[in-house]
Formats: structure tokens, sequence, C-alpha cells
């Protein structure tokens, strides 16, 4: 569904990504992993439309969605597309309640129907394992966890189709960590998404991903199945990645 | 009865910005409810009073208008009482305070309750053209949203008064839809008399001085009030009859009357309150 080729941007003189490309599937999960600074983040913002490359292209169902206007590219966003940012107060609206915060999306597309848009929002509370009673409390007044949670039905609440995701575990503890991403797991599997993920976690990946591309100073360095590029890497900074893992 | 001051120009602008401001009015015009930015000049009156009405105004009156200005529908009230003076000296022109007799009327937070007729012209002030402007306080986004119709923010804000309080709290200054296209901030006029801008004959001319701000909606144009299929939208009004015409359709304002909670509701329109109180004195005799 959502393919890319010959991705390059430079920040001056830095190179963020070096001729990148990547394919996503319907009802696929794949990871971008790398260290900090390899430009996962920026490939993610790439691909989803947020920054232009210097080279390359980014299609949508084979429509160039850098070429497209920007109202289409909002439309796709708000339909089927959702973005889950890494720090969810980057993604809520957090002087709006959590009700307000899923139905958003439902009223950008054109929901007029309060009763509608109610229910909605508590059937995706229930589905993220938020409290039904705290939908009309403002997010801010939610844990960490929640908030991702929250963040995570706000962007599902439109049965979008592929979904991005910048480090969605990022700055959790373990236990919430574990949690949310069964329930990532859980969604993505039921809803048939596809989801491109970007962690630096590699057990994460190992539990979410179908397929993984490992990257290094803007360059995809090796990609393929999850269990393939784990269990026997080829390209020596993907072994060394890979060795840095703590076991429990 | 009083002459124009001698030493300034016809309605005290300059041709030169009269013409600026015209041009920007045909393009308000030419786009219902979308905000065309002007050269707002220093008025004698301060920011608040009503500088972006005034300027509209001052280019749009010719010496055969008849012109008539309300401050929350009183035409007896300082600011409207000093408009109407500023005018009838700068530009010499007949005033009124019948609604009916009026070519301009310029008001502030009301629209008259007898219906406008097509060769009337309706100037509003407005301190904040922005609909967005509590949501979204950056100008460059609101301009995205309003270029893009994204208009899903203000639903929100909807959605939030229903899910706290019941009902849509927002009682004045209603946004509402033009002619189905731009999300349009109706100045503070209360909720009430938002139907009233729905297909009004008149044109309705949008002035914000210190925005430096002006839209308008042509004769005949849909404006509808944003609301909720199964939450629609209420015009509000106290539930009293007006103490001196006993109007029970007109807007009401309440006024205390002495220390010991009296209270009575009068009609907000002094002259329709004053015409329906002379029709009955005439009837009565």
């Amino acid at each position: 569904m959502l393919t890319a080729e010959g991705l390059t941007l430079h920040f001056g003189v830095i190179p963020a990504l070096v001729d990148v490309a990547i394919e996503v599937a319907e009802g696929e999960v794949v990871a971008i992993v790398g260290e900090s600074g390899s430009g996962k983040t920026t490939l993610l913002r790439v691909l989803s439309g947020l920054m232009a490359p210097d080279a390359g292209s980014v299609r949508w169902l084979g429509a160039d969605v850098h070429a497209m206007g920007e109202a289409a590219r909002r439309r796709l966003m708000r339909t089927d597309w959702g973005f889950v940012h890494q720090n969810p107060r980057d993604g809520l609206r957090l002087n709006v309640s959590a009700g307000g915060n899923v139905g958003e999306r439902l009223m950008a597309v054109g929901a007029r129907h309060y009763g509608n848009i109610r229910a909605q929002a508590i059937e995706w509370l229930a589905r993220v394992e938020v409290d039904a009673t705290r939908i009309d409390d403002l997010p801010r007044t939610f844990s960490g966890g929640m908030q991702q949670r929250l963040q995570i039905a706000r962007t599902l609440v439109t049965n979008p189709r592929l979904v991005f995701m910048d480090e969605p575990t990022g700055g959790l503890d373990v236990s919430v960590q574990a949690r949310l991403l069964d329930l990532i797991r859980t969604l993505s599997r039921e809803l048939g998404l596809s989801v491109l993920i970007v962690t630096h976690d590699i057990a994460a990946a190992r539990l979410l991903a179908d397929r993984i591309l490992v990257m290094r100073r803007g360059r995809v360095v090796e990609q393929g199945l999850t269990d393939r590029v784990l269990d026997d890497p080829q390209h020596p900074y993907t072994q060394l990645l890979v060795s840095s893992v703590l076991a429990a | 009865m009083n002459a124009p001051l001698e030493g300034y120009n016809f309605a005290y602008l300059d041709e030169a910005t009269k013409r600026m401001l015209r041009r920007t009015i045909l393009k308000a015009v030419a786009i219902p409810g979308h905000q065309i930015p002007f050269g707002a000049r220093e008025m004698p009156l301060p920011y608040g009073w009503g500088t972006g009405g005034i300027q509209v105004t001052a280019a749009i009156l010719g010496p055969a208008d008849t012109l008539k200005v309300i401050d929350q529908g009183a035409d007896d009230t300082t600011n409207a009482i000093s408009i109407r003076r500023f005018f009838t000296r700068v530009a010499g022109v007949a005033t009124t305070e019948r609604t009916a007799e009026a070519t301009i009327i310029q008001t502030r937070h009301r629209i008259p309750e007898a219906p406008l007729r097509e060769n009337q012209v309706l100037v509003y002030q407005v301190p904040q053209p922005e609909p967005l402007s509590k949501l979204e306080p950056r100008r460059a986004e609101t301009k995205r949203l309003h270029a893009l119709a994204d208009y899903g923010l203000m639903h929100v804000r909807l959605y939030e008064d229903i899910a706290r309080l019941g009902h849509i709290a927002k009682a004045y200054d209603y946004p509402v839809m033009v002619g189905g296209r731009y999300l349009m901030s109706p100045s503070p006029i209360p909720a009430f008399d938002n139907p009233k801008m729905h297909r009004m004959a008149a044109l309705q001319l949008f002035g914000a001085g210190r925005e430096k701000r002006i839209y308008a909606i042509p004769p005949y144009t849909d404006v509808r009030s944003l609301d909720f299929e199964d939450h629609p939208f209420r015009p509000i009004r106290a539930p009293q009859d007006c103490a001196l015409c006993g109007s029970r359709e007109s807007y009401l304002d309440e006024v205390i009357t002495d220390d010991r909670g009296g209270r009575l509701f009068v009609c907000s329109d002094t002259d329709y309150c004053g015409e329906r109180v002379a029709a009955r004195g005439a009837a009565a005799c």
C-alpha cells in the first residue's frame, strides 16, 4: 500500500536519509530499528508527508503523497492514516476531555450526531482499557500509560488503514510497556491494520513486527523478516545491535 | 441642525482610505464569511468602541443616507449617541432611531427585532473576528484551517459543552457557517439573533478595527448555526414578557431596580419596544 523509493534528505551537510526504499503491505507490521540519530524518526516524518524529501517519492495506493495538495494530505491523515506520537502530549489536546479527544477525528470527518460520537468514544475507551467513567476527565489527569492508550484510541477511531507510530512505548515503565505492546498487537491483528513502528527497543520489534528494517546513519543496512534478522543478523551493525540486548 | 465641521473630508476619512475600505468590502461580499485584512486607521475613539464598524460606515455612507446606531439594542447609550453625533458632525447626514427609516444601521452586539429590507445595510462592530481564536491561538494556523475548511475543532468545543453541561453553553458570539463554506464569528450578538442572519434581505458588513479584518454576508445568504443532529441549535431568551410593551418574542435585558432583588425585564431593542408602546397608546385612545 505504501511504497517509497530513493528517499534522500540532508540537514545541511548531515545526511539524514540516503536512498531509502521501503514498502508496507496491507495488514503488515513493519518496524524500523536503529540507534539514536540514525534517521528513524525523520524517515517516519517523510513517509507520513510531514516533511518533504530532497529526492525520491512516497506513494500511497499509487498516489504521490508529496505531490498531492495539503488538503488531500490532511484528509488522508485523518481518514486512512493515523499518527501516534512518542509523547502523548503532542498527539492529544490536553484541555479537552478524553471523550472529546477520541471524538475529534470523527467530527473532523463530518460526524454530527452527539450520541453516536459519544457511544463510539465509550466503545474505544473500553477497547484500550481506559475506564469509561473517565470519559469526561481531562487527559492531563491521566497517567502516562493511559495517555498513550488514549492517543491510540483517538487515532484508531476512524478505522485508519495505516498507522505510523513513533516510539509509542518510550518513556513508559516496563510493565506498562508490555501491556501497551500487547494492546497494539491485538488491535492491529483484529483490525487488519498496517503499522509502521519506529523503535529502538529490539524486544518490542520482535513482539510486534512481521518485518524489520535496520537503519544506521540514514541508510537501511539490513531488512527482512523479523525472526530472520534478529536470529541471523548479516550486517555487522545488526549483529552488534542484537547482541547488545540484555536478557532479563 | 448641525452644519458639518469645516476642515474634514466627508465622513471623516480621506478618499483614498475610503477607496481602500470599499475594495475590501467588495472582496468580502464576493467571498461570504471570509475575513479580509485591511489597513485600519486611527479613529477618534478607542479600540473596543467600534473603530471597525465606524470605518465601514464611513466608507459606505453617502449624503442621502439615514443613519441609526445601536449599542446592545439601545439608541440612547453612550456609544450609540457618540457615534451618531460623530457622523452628524463630520458628514451632516440625517440620523434616526427608527429601524424602518434607516438606510445604514451600525450595531454593537444586537440585530434589530424588526425585519430588515433590501435597501438597508447592517454594520457590525466586531471585537474578535476569528471564531477559532480561543481554540487555536496561531493566526497562521487558523488561516490554514479556514482554507481547508477544517472545522472539526469547533465541534469539539461544542461537544465539550454538552459533555460537561448537558447543552451547548455558548449564549453569544455563537459560531455560524456562511454559505456552507466559511466558519464565521457573528460578533458578540446573542445566539437568539443568529436565526435573523439566515437569508436576511439586508447586506451585513462586519468591521474589526483592532484586528484589522472586514467580512460580509451578502443578502439572502444561508447562515447556519453549528450544532449536533441530536442537540439542535436553540435560540435562548429570558422566559419573561417585556415589562413595558409586553412582548413575548423580543430579546430581553434584565434591569436591577433596587438592592432588595427587584428586577425588571425589558426589550433590549429600544425602538421596537417604544413603537409597540406607542401603538398600544394610540389604540387605547
